[in-house]
């Protein structure tokens, strides 16, 4: 107890602007990026708001062709790139050094570039939806010869990528410096909480991919302003290469996107059936499996190009094997569940329907990796439902999840558990009448980026833009939860959650501006997961 | 007990009225894949649905077992938390039962996928070349070629706030000008080839689509064994106007084939020869009109304006106003201009002749001009004004060449 008075004592902090923009401590950091996140959440939604809106009824009624597709375009890469990866950096950084017994992160003047390196970025590529000709249009994943049919927002689309690539490349290097470096003495890597092991996998994927998407995206530079041929077949070039230096990247960030989210629930759990985690090596073995076959895997999004059949063939073997070690971890956590004493606050709401939606999501995962089918799911809304089950009621669940399992630390309240249980209920059923009818629209024939469609897709596209509405109003409910946590309530224990294990829990909430300056001591029941 | 049931038999008519009624139109669509009209289409069907009931049985297992427990090993029942935390037995079953069902789904789906790359022995070869934004089909046994664009009604109807109601259309965004005929029980190889970004060939009652990618030849096939029409659209996002470059394929009867073929060599022909073809300004008008809702308006809009920024107005241009741009303005028809692809192949002399026109006399563009089919076939032969000079490629491309030369 004396080095929480001790800690207390130094809690005093820099003040006013300086405070964040000059921050090298891990929790102000955490906060910036979570708070960018949650604005970034809600610029993408108005994004698929008004995507939802032009789609609600055949027919143009709001937006021209072209801008609707800067929407789609804009809507994934902010959500990708502003929303879902910031919030995932954010938990990293506010919660690894707490969980590993260190004092902050091991590099944190790097670690408050990377941060503002992001709002740079997205000035940059939102500021293209205002120039004439419009933002970038091709579709997020930006395959010439469309993209570079791109006007002026060209070279804003590409040096923002950059900066993004530059941004989580730096907050990667820092994540493994710090887990490798600055784990208190007695947290051997086996003992480390799996939301830390997730991290590090993550963010050996981060470093081992974004290079390549930093290359793809030069080679386009070049194409457009400098003559080079990379993509153009009239000089020799190959447009279906950038595709191959695309999905490189792409496929390991999927599981960029999905790992933290695997270690979130990973967490919650447990906590919530007061039992340890079930097989937890098998865990730490099946995402280490999962993070290295994302590297074998990334042609299944380009079954469609015309690769020779021993190519297709190899991907869609590599693809299905990796239903194997999703599936030991879904049976993990259901595991984890049995003979436990549950209760349902909301951050176990939350994992409980990552479990079961991110599973939805990886079985129509699995029917799009047999090649010959995926002929006919290719490039349909049966792949938009696919995608936006892992992402949206996968990570974005997971986040939340977290959000709410964290958040008394954070700010030393309790948040209002009869209002985030509101947020669960309505969030898990509008998501879902927003998407499973997706599946539908796609198995009938509708292509995914049209912005009117024939009278045949109308019943299920009003529907789902139901769900979407319904989708974005009840974030809003989230921010109000979030504000008024802030703001007051009642007071948090240390320990918030009966059955939470780990070192986060043992200092106090709010956790102090200094945590663990000097190491804990650790005692077998702190290192229980 | 009796209430109950006759609450729940009417909870069903009103369920399934409400699903009946909105999909009356498309009854044989709705919710799943189609199973097509080829061999092929029927497989990937069946594939689809094995699938689809494993991964179900799989979700209801799994997840019947993990709602027993939430129900059971709750703390508000008394549950008390069991300790255990690994057991490799159940480990080692639950990799490898996963492991099984995938080898189990991989061995059919590897002999499909090897059945659909034969395409071999084909009767006849389409070859589908997909243009920003139509397609363009050349048959290549027959020296014939025939372009597909979007028809005019749904062009009409998709312009923005067009005030006519979709909903009226069934084929609304599904239907051409000039659909691709095909024999039925026949292989067809169908090539798919781009002239600009990449596109993709879609018809889902053949079972597959494929990527239209410029500098790329793929080949497929089928075999069509129902007469009939079928619809679908380009599949891989290729500008703003992805959504209104559908395909239709009519499969007819072998001498049904063999009649349009011929049919359409003789109209390909009188369409080569045009350039004699004089009309009043009325005529030109119509006709212009028609050409333009077909080939332009995608772009540059109902009201000639354009998409500022994107796709430049036509109203009000120099280009379509003054006398000295009249051959600039031919010729950026016939050869295209940056984003604005080649008409040249594709319209007739009097086609480009009308559409030219109209441009000039609509929308306040009130020049009076009347270009005659003569002015566009002495455009053809005449040097390119648009790229005289000011090309970067070729600017780029030259000095590649001088630079070779000195290597030399």
């Amino acid at each position: 107890m004396s080095t929480l008075a001790h800690d207390d004592h130094h809690d005093h902090k820099p003040t006013g602007l300086k405070r964040w923009f000059f921050s090298t401590n891990h929790k102000d950091i955490g906060t910036l990026y979570l708070i960018f996140a949650l604005v970034m959440f809600f610029v993408g939604g108005s994004m698929a708001m008004i995507i939802r809106a032009e789609l609600f009824q055949p027919g143009l009624q709001f937006v021209d062709p072209q801008f609707y597709n800067s929407m789609v375009t804009v809507h994934a890469l902010i959500m990708i790139f502003g929303a879902v990866m910031p919030a995932g950096v954010g938990l990293a950084n506010w919660m690894i050094p707490l969980m590993v017994g260190a004092p902050d992160m091991a590099l944190p003047r790097m670690n408050n570039m990377s941060f503002w390196i992001l709002p740079f970025a997205f000035a940059l590529l939102i500021s293209t939806l205002f120039m004439e000709g419009g933002g970038p249009a091709g579709g997020w994943t930006m395959y010439p010869p469309l993209v570079l049919q791109t006007g002026n927002a060209f070279p804003f689309l590409i040096f923002a990528i950059h900066f993004l690539g530059v941004s989580s490349i730096m907050g990667a290097i820092n994540i493994i410096a710090t887990v490798f470096n600055m784990r208190a003495p007695g947290m051997t890597l086996m003992k480390m909480p799996l939301f830390v092991w997730t991290w590090v996998i993550t963010s050996f994927l981060l470093i081992a991919s974004l290079p390549v998407l930093a290359g793809g995206v030069t080679m386009l530079l070049t194409d457009k302003y400098f003559g080079t041929s990379f993509f153009d077949a009239a000089g020799g070039g190959d447009p279906v290469l950038f595709q191959h230096i695309f999905w490189f990247f792409g496929h390991p960030e999927v599981y960029i996107l999905a790992l933290p989210a695997f270690g979130i629930v990973s967490q919650v759990i447990p906590a919530f059936a007061r039992k340890p985690l079930f097989g937890y090596a098998s865990m730490v073995y099946a995402t280490a499996s999962i993070a290295i076959l994302s590297f074998f895997v990334w042609a299944h999004h380009m079954f469609t190009v015309g690769l020779p059949i021993k190519g297709e063939l190899f991907f869609m073997y590599a693809t299905m094997l990796i239903a194997v070690p999703t599936g030991v971890k879904v049976f993990n956590w259901i595991a984890t569940m049995w003979k436990g004493a549950m209760t349902f606050e909301t951050p176990m709401l939350f994992s409980i329907a990552f479990v079961i939606l991110f599973t939805i999501g990886g079985f129509s995962g699995l029917m799009l990796g047999i090649t010959p089918v995926d002929f006919q799911y290719h490039d349909t809304y049966f792949v938009v439902a696919h995608f936006h089950y892992v992402l949206l009621t996968g990570a974005i669940f997971a986040l939340m999840s977290a959000v709410y399992y964290w958040l008394p630390k954070w700010t030393g309240y309790m948040y209002d558990e009869r209002l985030g249980k509101i947020h669960f209920w309505l969030s898990l059923i509008s998501s879902n009448v927003l998407f499973f009818p997706q599946h539908f629209l796609g198995l009938a024939g509708m292509p995914r980026r049209i912005p009117d469609y024939n009278i045949q897709f109308a019943d299920f596209n009003a529907i789902s833009s139901i769900g979407g509405f319904a989708y974005g109003i009840t974030q809003l409910l989230f921010v109000y939860i979030v504000i008024k946590c802030a703001l007051g309530g009642k007071k948090a224990k240390p320990r918030v959650w009966e059955g939470a294990k780990g070192l986060e829990w043992t200092v106090p909430s709010p956790a102090p501006f200094h945590t663990f300056e000097t190491p804990p001591k650790l005692t077998k029941e702190m290192l229980e997961h | 007990m009796k209430g109950n049931s006759k609450l729940k038999s009417s909870f069903h008519k009103i369920i399934l009225a409400l699903l009946l009624t909105p999909f009356s139109a498309i009854a044989e669509w709705g919710l799943n894949m189609t199973q097509g009209v080829t061999p092929i289409s029927q497989e990937i069907y069946n594939m689809h649905m094995v699938t689809l009931w494993v991964v179900t049985v799989i979700g209801i297992v799994v997840f019947s077992i993990m709602f027993w427990s939430i129900f059971h090993h709750r703390k508000s029942k008394g549950a008390k938390a069991a300790k255990f935390s690994h057991s490799t037995t159940v480990e080692i079953i639950w990799t490898i039962i996963p492991l099984a069902i995938i080898i189990a789904l991989a061995i059919p789906a590897t002999k499909l996928l090897i059945k659909m790359d034969d395409t071999s022995e084909a009767k006849i070869t389409v070859k589908a070349t997909g243009i920003q934004w139509k397609w363009k089909y050349d048959y290549l046994d027959e020296d014939l070629t025939i372009y597909s664009s979007l028809d005019e009604k749904s062009a009409e109807v998709s312009q923005r706030n067009s005030g006519i109601d979709p909903m009226q259309s069934v084929n609304y965004l599904r239907d051409v000008d000039e659909p691709i005929v095909l024999p039925i029980n026949t292989k067809i190889r169908i090539l798919t080839t781009a002239a600009d970004v990449i596109h993709a060939w879609w018809v889902p009652d053949l079972g597959w689509k494929r990527d239209a990618i410029p500098g790329f030849i793929n080949d497929n096939w089928a075999i069509i064994e129902k007469a009939g029409v079928y619809r679908g659209q380009c599949a891989e996002i290729c500008g703003s106007g992805h959504g209104y470059m559908p395909i239709v394929v009519k499969a007819v009867t072998m001498d049904e084939y063999t009649a349009w073929v011929s049919e359409k060599k003789i109209e390909q022909e009188a369409k080569n020869n045009t350039k004699d073809m004089v009309l009043t300004m009325e005529e030109h008008m119509t006709k212009g009109e028609s050409v333009y809702k077909a080939q332009c308006i995608a772009c540059h809009q109902a009201n000639g304006e354009g998409v500022k920024g994107v796709f430049p107005s036509i109203a009000g241009s120099s280009v379509a106003i003054e006398a000295d741009n009249r051959l600039r303005h031919i010729q950026q028809i016939i050869y295209g201009k940056g984003l604005m692809p080649a008409f040249g192949e594709q319209l007739s002399d009097v086609d480009i002749a009308s559409v030219v026109t109209f441009t000039r006399n609509s929308w306040g563009n009130n020049t009076g001009d009347i270009v005659q089919a003569k002015e566009v076939s002495e455009a053809r032969s005449k040097p390119n004004v648009i790229t005289a000079g000011d090309s970067k490629k070729e600017k780029i491309a030259k000095s590649k060449i001088d630079e070779l030369a000195r290597a030399r």
